[in-house]
């Protein structure tokens, strides 16, 4: 039986539904401040304030932000050829190597805007790498990406405590962590851009792979959307079935979806990498890649909403930080679970409120065209 | 006495801007055989699930046995001596017979009186009725006309004195189908109400009383089965006159466009689904094949057009050989002239979610002509869809449409006009007209015919007798995998249903 339903208004399916599960995320978070008896108003203003009132935070927020769009559009791709990429923290972690072997190389020698698009090709093509092997298990030996991914995020942490303690860290050093990069290995950072706005950037590593980041979702929409490779990826994504009825192969698509998948997860090394710590460190993703999933989830695998949902994490991350220095009684843990909230409502619940709002919706379209028939009841 | 089983007033039901029902108005009499038919979309589905309880009407009474009685849920409406035949069977498939007709009325937790209570209930009922059937089978096991049987058993188990089938013959072969008209004759003579969906209108003449017709939401007639036509019915759901006779001249058969020879083909549980079948298709003909459901003819389309890989045999295309049995690509063959209207047009030969534009370059999506560089040609791609379009009145005319929102005629209209435009040399087309509503059956038939006459060869499956008769050349059966048999296009229906059967076909040993 196929029950007709009511399409709903772009404006209500792109704006009112996201912004409905945003605000009961943040009500449910308010709760378990007011649990551990703050003040979830003060809490509140303090995660703004923190994430946009200065331009230190501001810095900060689209710092994060830069890592989540990488992560964000990497878990996208994957999504709309219908695989499920769990794996954009192992992929990024790896594609570390894929930034500091390169920069070790030349940062002596060569000045940062030679570095970079060498450093930008290893990182796509290390995280790439990490990926192939299992998009290529998925597409020959229908082994699934979800295992697959999971179990090569473990690996990969595996494989580069091994690099970075026996192999990278100089001789000497204590810390498991490569040498300082020279100027070479430095990302110029963007205070250009925020004092434009009159906005002083501090500290915060603010810096260029963020524009990278911004190209990468422009290209990413070109290439799914625009493209014949895009289109059989679509295809594919909707229905395999009709993928194979109109010639697509289905192991060339999966490959290659996931090796874009995790090439863009593999550029999310930069930012930190180059753009930050100027050196790789132990456990450089911190969660992005995970982070990744609600942020494609939320931005409905659209660039369009991935980048505005990555700087919504970007400033939970920044400004959860300012609380837990404020209120002593908000320990860090607490962060993760409002991020945790915001991304069960975003993400996992999205459809929770649907039914109603469409009820909604629907009645409000019947009420507007029975006007002129008798009301019963 | 009130003699009437059910009575519906002022009936209406929207979801959202879509008004599936306006204001019916239905009376059924007890002991009558109630017909109900109207074009996909037309709303019967949405009344009759209403009437079983699956949806709350917005306005509008019922009164069942003269009793304004309120259906808030399928077991209000078992209460209230309603049962239904689902079209797709709401069966257990690895439960018994029994079981399944004591599912969700096992009225205590241990089973065990249960069951024998049950078991006497049902030999009641199969005397009764003449509703033979083993308590004791697997669902599975079962033929899908008895499947059908155990749906009507347990809607009588729960005492149902109205009894509702939607599309019930669908899936049945003539004989089956006849035989389930002797069961609803019978459960007429006993007292029953029966309220029969479908868009068949040679069973609605056959078994029907009275028949309702449905059309865009509205009930726009109820008519004495004896007192109308099929033509009648047919205008009365459409809104204006339909050709239901193909018109069509002689064939004339050129050359060998497609040749199969002892093709087979396995499924993956690893049962040939094909088995050793030969046949030709010549330029300028229109080849049938004609069997009941699930006979091996999906696995044989697919074979040949390159989705499913064959274990054994030729396919020539052209007289130049198509690997079935490796790396045949669809993609290729369509290059190679080949176009292919899947059976499956909304899993397979469509994609739902993409817009109309989308799906009007599906599969010829590699063609230079859509294509810019690496980017596909966007203007091109929605030209080549509004000349589409227009080409085959597909409406709405909006090439930005998602599919889904079209109609199942002009969702199919687009498949046919994206394969037939290409000008392909040999069309294979499955269920050209499945869930296709009257109006756009007409214009279909009428593209298929002019490709033949255009001296294109044609290969037809269908599991609608009358589509094969009335559109092929000649016929072939396939039944359990084989091609059992081949006929003229003028073989009675009764010949080509005992094929369909598995009947063993004398003249065929014979020889």
């Amino acid at each position: 039986m196929s029950a007709p339903y009511a399409k709903l208004p772009a404006w209500v399916d792109y704006g009112l539904i996201p912004l409905i599960n945003l605000v009961v995320a943040f009500a449910v978070a308010g709760l378990v401040v007011l649990a551990v008896g703050e003040s979830p108003v003060r809490a509140a203003s303090l995660l703004i304030q923190g994430a946009f009132g200065y331009g230190e935070g501001i810095g900060f927020t689209l710092y994060y932000a830069t890592n989540f769009i990488f992560t964000g559009l990497a878990v996208a791709v994957a999504f709309h050829c219908g695989l499920f990429n769990i794996g954009g923290e192992g992929q990024a972690y790896v594609a570390g190597l894929g930034v500091a072997l390169p920069v070790l190389w030349l940062d002596q020698i060569m000045p940062w805007y030679v570095v970079f698009p060498v450093a930008i090709a290893g990182s796509a093509i290390a995280g790439a790498a990490w990926a192939f092997i299992p998009g290529w298990l998925q597409a020959k030996r229908g082994s699934h990406v979800v295992i697959t991914t999971i179990m090569f995020n473990f690996i990969a942490s595996s494989l580069m405590v091994y690099v970075l303690v026996d192999v990278l860290k100089p001789a000497g050093s204590m810390a498991p962590q490569t040498r300082p990069f020279a100027d070479g290995g430095q990302l110029p950072r963007l205070d250009w851009l925020l004092s434009s706005f009159g906005l002083d950037i501090g500290n915060a590593p603010f810096n260029l792979s963020f524009l990278l980041a911004l190209l990468a979702a422009f290209v990413v929409w070109v290439v799914i959307w625009r493209t014949k490779l895009g289109y059989e990826i679509r295809t594919m994504g909707h229905s395999p079935r009709a993928a194979r009825y109109a010639g697509i192969r289905e192991d060339r698509i999966i490959i290659i979806t996931m090796l874009m998948s995790g090439g863009l997860a593999g550029m999310m090394a930069l930012n930190p990498i180059m753009g930050d710590q100027h050196q790789m460190q132990l456990d450089f993703v911190t969660g992005a890649g995970f982070v990744g999933i609600a942020v494609a989830l939320m931005g409905r695998s659209h660039p369009v909403g991935i980048i505005p949902a990555a700087i919504l994490f970007g400033m939970l991350y920044q400004g959860g930080a300012e609380i837990s220095f404020e209120m002593p009684q908000i320990s860090r843990d607490m962060i993760t679970i409002i991020q945790g909230l915001v991304i069960l409502f975003a993400g996992a619940l999205e459809n929770m409120f649907r039914p109603a709002i469409t009820t909604f919706f629907a009645t409000l379209g019947t009420a507007r065209s029975a006007d002129s028939a008798p009301a019963a009841e | 006495m009130n003699d009437i089983a059910i009575e519906l007033k002022g009936i209406n039901k929207s979801f959202g801007l879509v008004q599936a029902n306006k204001n019916i108005n239905l009376t059924v009499r007890k002991g009558t055989i109630h017909g109900i038919i109207g074009e996909n979309g037309a709303g019967k589905s949405t009344l009759m699930s209403i009437l079983y309880g699956f949806y709350q009407a917005d306005r509008g009474d019922i009164f069942i046995d003269g009793r304004k009685t309120v259906i808030k849920d399928p077991n209000a409406a078992i209460a209230s001596g309603i049962g239904m035949v689902h079209q797709h069977f709401m069966l257990v498939e690895n439960f018994t017979v029994l079981e399944n007709v004591m599912l969700g009325a096992e009225e205590s937790q241990i089973l065990t009186a249960g069951i024998s209570k049950a078991r006497n209930e049902l030999r009641r009922l199969e005397e009764e009725y003449e509703l033979e059937v083993n308590p004791d089978a697997i669902i599975e096991e079962l033929p899908v006309g008895l499947q059908q049987r155990v749906e009507i058993l347990k809607a009588l188990y729960r005492g149902a004195e109205i009894l509702i089938l939607d599309e019930p013959t669908g899936v049945l072969t003539p004989a089956e189908a006849d035989h389930l008209f002797r069961i609803l004759e019978q459960l007429k003579a006993e007292g029953k109400t029966i309220l029969l969906i479908t868009h068949k209108l040679r069973e609605i003449m056959a078994v029907t009383d009275e028949v309702s017709v449905m059309r865009r939401g509205e009930m726009v007639a109820t008519r004495p089965t004896a007192e109308t036509s099929v033509e009648e019915l047919a205008e009365l759901m459409v809104g204006r006159r339909v050709l239901l006779r193909v018109d069509k001249g002689p064939a004339s058969p050129g050359e060998v466009a497609l040749s199969v020879e002892g093709l087979t083909v396995r499924d993956s549980r690893g049962v040939d689904m094909v088995k050793d079948v030969s046949f030709d298709v010549r330029a300028g003909e229109i080849v049938g094949i004609a069997g009941v459901a699930g006979n091996g003819q999906s696995e044989l389309l697919q074979a040949i057009t390159g989705i499913r890989r064959g274990v054994k045999g030729r396919v020539l295309l052209q007289g130049e050989p198509i690997q079935v049995t490796g790396e045949a690509d669809p993609a290729e063959l369509r290059r190679r002239g080949m176009a292919h209207v899947p059976e499956d047009r909304q899993h397979m030969g469509l994609v739902l979610k993409f817009d109309e534009s989308e799906n009007s370059i599906l599969g010829y999506h590699g063609d230079p002509k859509y294509l810019n560089g690496v980017l596909l040609n966007t203007d091109a791609i929605r030209n080549d869809a509004i000349e589409k379009i227009e080409k085959y009145d597909i409406r709405p005319p909006n090439p930005r449409l998602k599919t889904a929102n079209f109609s199942g005629g002009n969702q199919q209209k687009i498949v046919l006009a994206r394969e037939i435009e290409r000008d392909p040399a040999v069309l294979v087309i499955g269920q050209p007209t499945r869930g296709v509503d009257v109006g756009a059956i007409e214009f279909i038939h009428k593209r298929i015919i002019e490709m033949r006459d255009a001296g294109k060869a044609v290969l037809l499956v269908s599991v609608e007798l009358d589509e094969i008769r009335s559109l092929a050349d000649r016929v072939l059966v396939m039944f359990d995998g084989r091609i059992v048999g081949e006929r003229s296009a003028d073989a009675t229906e009764g010949e080509l249903g005992l094929l369909m059967a598995g009947v063993e076909d004398d003249r065929e040993a014979a020889e």
